[in-house]
């Protein structure tokens, strides 16, 4: 069974780290990814740019709605991600448009820049 | 949650919208303040102990108003409020407050705490120093030593400015549409001030830099709160991409290195990419204001791996943008630079000498017209420019520079293309 672990922190303490604290950190993360990247079972690993980076694009019954800020409705659960290479934000609007499209209805999607990336090896 | 550290993290990073909402209880600034400090001071005792709260700031918000009552009520004799062991079981009364404080709530709140310290009697350092103080609760000392004088000289100043906000008497209500985006406006001209008390100091004061990070994190929790705003978006864009640049920027002496000449692989490209992420989605709202415009200005010399890949066109286009909005000879004389790199030194020679006179105290000024004479072989008139130059140079590090074009033109005496 493949895993998607989820970090979940406050926004306000992890952007207040010194460069010093936060590049420790992510060298201790790595120690930790590195045994299971050996065994061929690490996947995809992303870090993302701070909420305010962050576009969502809300289904509607007519035209999907554009906000800006992050996914903010708390009666609805996250249920599954995309990466995805664009060339610009308006691309990604595009690309989540579509996905409204084939599964309208309701729901968001977040469209987050991801700022640190390792592909990983594992597959499903 | 138990390490001190930790918990002084999590303190530091809740108190403008704690104070500012305690601000709107007591309406006294120094109330708050001291309702915050004991909120504090009560986290770090009962925080390691009980696990922290789920909501840390409606946590300090809730404490703070009760103390802050309970030493009104003692100071007129009062009956006292319950003894702390037991209102230390706050979680159903967090929880309300909680969840009457979203983020509209905090947002003007913040955005209150934040104008106050623009008051226009107040001169532009002692806003700053008092936003540092209050908001982001640097000590006196910390900002004494960014700004270079005494610790009780920074006391005396930040005192002065209290006292002058204090009686400006901003009002408590919800404010309108027209005042909400006045406030807006002032708030970000005041964090871009910070940012550029920072910026603008030299590479041997790190304390001073530290400026630019406090003003970065005061952008994104004003972009938090008002996440549809272009302008806010297009400010921490334009701060993130000129802070990017900070390792760069300066020698191992403390010297400036102008962009030209920066070793581009040190610039913070976590930085770089987080600006023109919000770069993109500003411009989605098609009303481009003097920082967004300022943002992509620099984004584009981000984008650029060497200094020949700059498109200096759209540079020349940006500032043309920039003019309109914000119309300025110091912002034509840096069209200028980028028209000297698209069109060439004619036509940006051209450009300035309008500005010879409202700029004719200006160093850089003088800087580029020598450069643009001087790249177009006129050496006597390019040595008279430079030699005003020198003459009004702010600091000696400028003043080498250009005398560095003076010593070729006497030396070489041929028309180098110099870098400006």
């Amino acid at each position: 069974m493949l895993y998607a672990i989820l970090c979940y922190n406050s926004e306000d303490v992890v952007g207040g780290w010194s460069k010093e604290e936060d590049d420790a950190v992510m060298a201790r993360l790595a120690k930790v990814q590195e045994k299971v990247a050996r065994e061929g079972r690490l996947g995809p690993v992303a870090r993302l740019l701070p909420t305010t980076a962050a576009t969502t694009l809300r289904k509607s019954n007519s035209e999907p709605v554009i906000l800006d800020g992050p996914f903010a409705e708390t009666k609805e659960q996250l249920l599954g991600f995309y990466l995805v290479e664009c060339a610009s934000l308006e691309e990604a609007l595009d690309f989540a448009k579509d996905l409204t499209e084939a599964n309208p209805g309701t729901g968001s999607y977040e469209i987050r820049p991801v700022s640190v990336f390792f592909p990983g090896g594992a597959t499903a | 949650m138990t390490d001190t550290d930790d918990i002084d993290k999590v303190l530091s990073a809740a108190r403008p919208q704690v104070v500012s909402a305690l601000l709107r209880y007591f309406r006294d600034l120094d109330m708050a303040e001291e309702a915050f400090q004991e909120a504090c001071l009560r986290a770090i005792k009962s925080w390691p102990r009980n696990g922290p709260p789920r909501d840390p700031k409606a946590w300090l918000i809730f404490v703070g108003r009760n103390v802050a009552i309970d030493q009104l009520r003692k100071s007129v004799r009062l009956r006292p409020m319950p003894a702390e062991e037991l209102v230390s079981d706050l979680d159903d009364a967090e929880a309300s407050v909680a969840q009457r404080l979203d983020n509209a709530d905090y947002r003007d709140d913040v955005l209150r705490l934040l104008f106050i310290c623009c008051h226009p009697d107040v001169p532009a350092t002692q806003q700053i120093a008092i936003a540092l103080r209050i908001v982001s609760g640097l000590s006196v000392k910390q900002i004494a030593r960014a700004f270079l004088v005494s610790e009780s000289a920074m006391e005396q100043r930040i005192t002065r400015a209290k006292a002058k906000i204090s009686k400006a008497n901003v009002p408590f209500e919800a404010p309108g549409p027209v005042e909400r985006s006045e406030r807006l406006a002032a708030v970000a001209a005041m964090i871009y001030l910070i940012f550029n008390e920072g910026y603008s100091s030299s590479g041997g004061a790190p304390l001073r830099a530290q400026l630019c990070d406090e003003a970065i994190r005061l952008g994104r929790l004003l972009l938090r709160l008002f996440p549809a705003e272009p302008e806010i978006m297009g400010l921490l864009a334009l701060m993130l991409v000129q802070h990017s640049r900070a390792v760069a920027r300066f020698d191992d002496q403390g010297n400036v290195i102008l962009l030209e000449q920066q070793d581009r692989s040190l610039w913070n490209q976590q930085m770089i990419s987080e600006g023109l992420a919000l770069i993109d989605k500003a411009m989605r709202h098609n009303r481009a204001g003097p920082y967004l415009v300022q943002a992509a200005i620099g984004a584009l010399h981000a984008r650029a791996q060497k200094p020949e890949d700059t498109d200096w066109q759209e540079i020349d286009l940006l500032y043309a943008m920039l003019e309109r909005l914000q119309p300025s000879p110091v912002v034509t004389l840096n069209r200028a630079v980028a028209v000297s790199k698209a069109k060439g030194a004619e036509a940006a020679l051209a450009m300035i000498e309008p500005l010879s006179e409202s700029l004719s105290g200006y160093f850089h000024f003088f800087g580029l017209k020598g450069n643009l004479l001087m790249q177009l072989g006129r050496d006597r008139e390019a040595r008279d420019a430079f030699n005003r130059a020198i003459a009004i140079a702010n600091t000696p590090a400028e003043a080498a520079h250009i005398r560095m074009h003076l010593d070729r033109l006497s030396t070489e005496g041929v028309a180098a293309s110099l870098p400006v």
